[in-house]
């Protein structure tokens, strides 16, 4: 906070357009304008579904980015807030199903989830680095076989289905412009607000706690508060993506929070690049339009060896994901436009 | 909780016995009840508490067995881990890929004892590839070796389902391995006074056997043997291993090599006790990250202890709490990491 607001004194002509950035104005406009042109596949199976990964990314990149602890349990806290809403709605596989209005479930599984992410974060933060990656996929993997196994709560491998978006101020969220809007809302809040948080005095102690946590407990910094909180945060981002996904499938069930999900949230993130919000984002739209595409390549029986082949290159050669080979593109280009004028 | 964490709790050390004399009366303890549940005819109140000694005494060796395997495969994964600190997730992959060859040698050829040694021989020639052309171009940067292992685990998985698809093998077991043996434990007695005597199939001790004699072996090696010195103090310090002339990168291959095979030998002779279906990869790999959180990452002997947590809580949750099973690996996985976060045999860093 201290941090932006001091920027806001420094310049104080500074005008919004300015401070927001031309670029965010156009993506904004493009991605309002997008229903427009675009077909209902287009807008739900691809767009929507995007976001929605891109918003789970999103919270990975959070932990990892600005905290160094990458998690491979967000699919599991979005499983949590999905299953959530299936317990506390209704559903129609006659187990459980409370039938509250959504207007309390949706907290409800919000909250569910952020408190169980914040649990996991404070299992984990207890060891470093990259036992953190260990520990969440050995949290992931047992969840998921839980799940699986307990029928009292989870269904077992049914789970559940028939699970309806709601529909108030007569529109039924689940049909394709609606949808689309509601992932859109989500991905610029959460987009907006990590932006934002990544700033604040939270943010920045954040990443002075991933740079170095000895010297910020040395000065005084509860370090595993810090930690858990950040897990809290990026508990309701993909809590919040959980309920989303929930209302976009109508279904959850154990395959929703399985191990391949939970690494493929994993590759969205690196694919995209850690360094920036926009990264899982980016990297959520091309895992997304390659799984839709690339089958007509492969074929589908063949399209994780493709993803799989993609994830390796990127990690070979571009660790920072696309966002870094933009950047190490970009000051070539820049060279090329300067050559290019008169 | 954060009262354990203390390195000193020295509360067992009064009255005139050393800490280490209690810990002797309370494994003593331990034994002796263990053992009178084993051999003892139970009584009524007992049979209806945990069902039947029957189960009770077949979960415990179902348990034993399973964690034979566990510690096949955990073994190389800690190993791995102890000396290069990258998490293989591609190990789960190399135990199913060592049993599909297993099972594709033993129904070609007949030989079951071939189809072992061709799924211990194959994977430790894949794991010094991986060594050699994977990981030394990343070397020094873990995250990254980490992430690659995740690529490698897709795209094998991917590729035995495009190979073996999706159906459910078994390996064939020669006929010296069949049958059952009869344990010196009685389970029930007849009304006409004749004892009832557990059965359990042989190849299942057999599996258990294995597991202890290569788990002595590897304690050999490391603890007798040059190159295994080399390993512990690559282990320790890997900088001042490379440091005092000794060429690291071979140490690396052997140990990439050793923890490969015994996931491809794991394979193998769990695809005979148990099948060999997709999927297995990702069960085996819980285990092994589970059994190594809490027996203490790059310790064998943690291995072990963890394994038998794992596998024992495993089989007796299955038994007398079916659908909560996970929960009981779970928990011991949390209250070790809230008690000991470097696991139990593991070393402070």
């Amino acid at each position: 906070m201290s941090l932006a607001t001091a920027a806001e004194g420094a310049a104080p002509q500074q005008n919004w357009l300015d401070k927001i950035g031309a670029g965010h104005v156009i993506l904004a406009v493009a991605l309002l304008l997008y229903p427009l042109v675009a077909s209902d596949f287009f807008l739900t199976q691809i767009a929507g579904y995007s976001m929605i990964f891109g918003v789970l990314s999103l919270s990975l990149m959070l932990l990892a980015g600005y905290g160094g602890m990458l998690s491979l349990a967000q699919i599991t806290v979005a499983g949590i807030a999905a299953y959530a809403v299936a317990i506390l709605g209704s559903n129609n596989s006659n187990v459980l199903g409370f039938g509250w209005p959504w207007w309390i479930v949706v907290p409800f599984a919000v909250a569910a989830a952020a408190v169980s992410s914040a649990l996991i974060g404070w299992i984990s933060v207890r060891t470093e680095g990259i036992y953190t990656l260990m520990i969440t996929l050995a949290i992931a993997t047992a969840t998921f076989y839980f799940a699986q196994q307990n029928y009292a709560i989870f269904n077992g491998h049914s789970g559940y289905a028939g699970i309806h978006a709601p529909v108030f101020w007569g529109i039924n969220w689940r049909d394709p412009k609606p949808f689309y809007y509601l992932c859109l809302g989500l991905a610029m809040l959460s987009y907006a607000a990590v932006l934002y948080g990544s700033r604040s005095t939270f943010g920045m102690t954040m990443q002075a706690i991933r740079d170095n946590p000895r010297r910020m407990r040395a000065l005084g910094y509860h370090v595993t508060a810090h930690k858990v909180f950040a897990w809290f945060l990026a508990g309701i981002l993909a809590g919040l993506a959980g309920v989303l996904l929930v209302w976009f499938n109508g279904r959850v069930s154990p395959g929703t929070i399985g191990v391949d999900v939970a690494i493929d949230i994993l590759i969205i993130a690196v694919i995209g690049g850690l360094r920036h919000p926009i990264g899982p984002f980016v990297g959520a739209i091309v895992v997304i339009l390659m799984q839709t595409f690339a089958i007509d390549i492969v074929g589908a029986e063949r399209f994780n060896t493709l993803i799989g082949l993609v994830f390796l290159v990127i990690v070979f050669v571009s660790p920072d994901g696309i966002l870094g080979l933009w950047g190490r593109i970009k000051p070539h280009l820049a060279q090329e436009s300067l050559r290019a004028g008169p | 909780m954060s009262i354990l964490d203390q390195p000193s709790s020295s509360s067992l050390s009064g009255g005139g016995v050393t800490r280490r004399q209690a810990w002797g009366l309370v494994g003593l303890l331990a034994a002796a009840i263990v053992a009178w549940l084993v051999f003892a005819v139970w009584p009524a109140w007992l049979n209806a508490i945990l069902i039947s000694k029957k189960a009770f005494v077949s979960a415990v060796l179902n348990g034993l067995t399973l964690a034979g395997l566990y510690f096949l495969v955990a073994s190389g994964f800690t190993l791995i881990f102890g000396l290069m600190r990258n998490i293989n997730l591609a190990h789960g992959s190399l135990y199913l890929l060592g049993a599909y060859i297993g099972y594709e040698v033993t129904s070609r050829t007949g030989y079951w004892l071939l189809g072992v040694a061709a799924g211990f021989a194959v994977l430790a020639i894949i794991g010094v590839v991986m060594q050699v052309f994977v990981f030394r171009r990343l070397e020094g940067d873990d995250l990254r070796q980490t992430l690659v292992t995740i690529g490698i685990s897709i795209v094998a998985a991917d590729l035995m389902l495009a190979v073996w698809a999706g159906g459910t093998y078994q390996i064939a077991t020669p006929e010296w391995l069949d049958g059952a043996l009869t344990l010196p434990v009685i389970t029930a007695v007849r009304s006409n006074g004749a004892s009832v005597f557990l059965t359990y199939p042989l190849y299942r001790v057999v599996v258990l056997a294995a597991a202890i004699v290569i788990g002595v072996g590897l304690w050999l090696m490391l603890n007798k043997t040059r190159v295994g010195m080399m390993i512990r103090a690559g282990v320790d310090d890997r900088a001042m291993l490379s440091a005092s002339g000794v060429n690291v990168h071979a140490v690396f291959a052997i140990v990439f090599a050793v923890g490969a095979g015994l996931a491809g030998f794991a394979g193998v002779v769990g695809g005979s006790a148990l099948s060999v279906a997709p999927g297995e990869d990702v069960r085996y790999l819980l285990a092994s990250l589970v059994v190594v959180i809490v027996g203490g990452m790059g310790s064998i002997t943690g291995a072990a202890i963890g394994a038998l947590l794992i596998g024992l809580a495993e089989q007796i949750g299955l038994v007398y709490f079916p659908t909560y099973g996970v929960v009981l690996t779970f928990v011991i996985m949390v209250v070790t990491l809230a008690v000991r976060p470097q696991g139990i045999m593991g070393k402070a860093r």
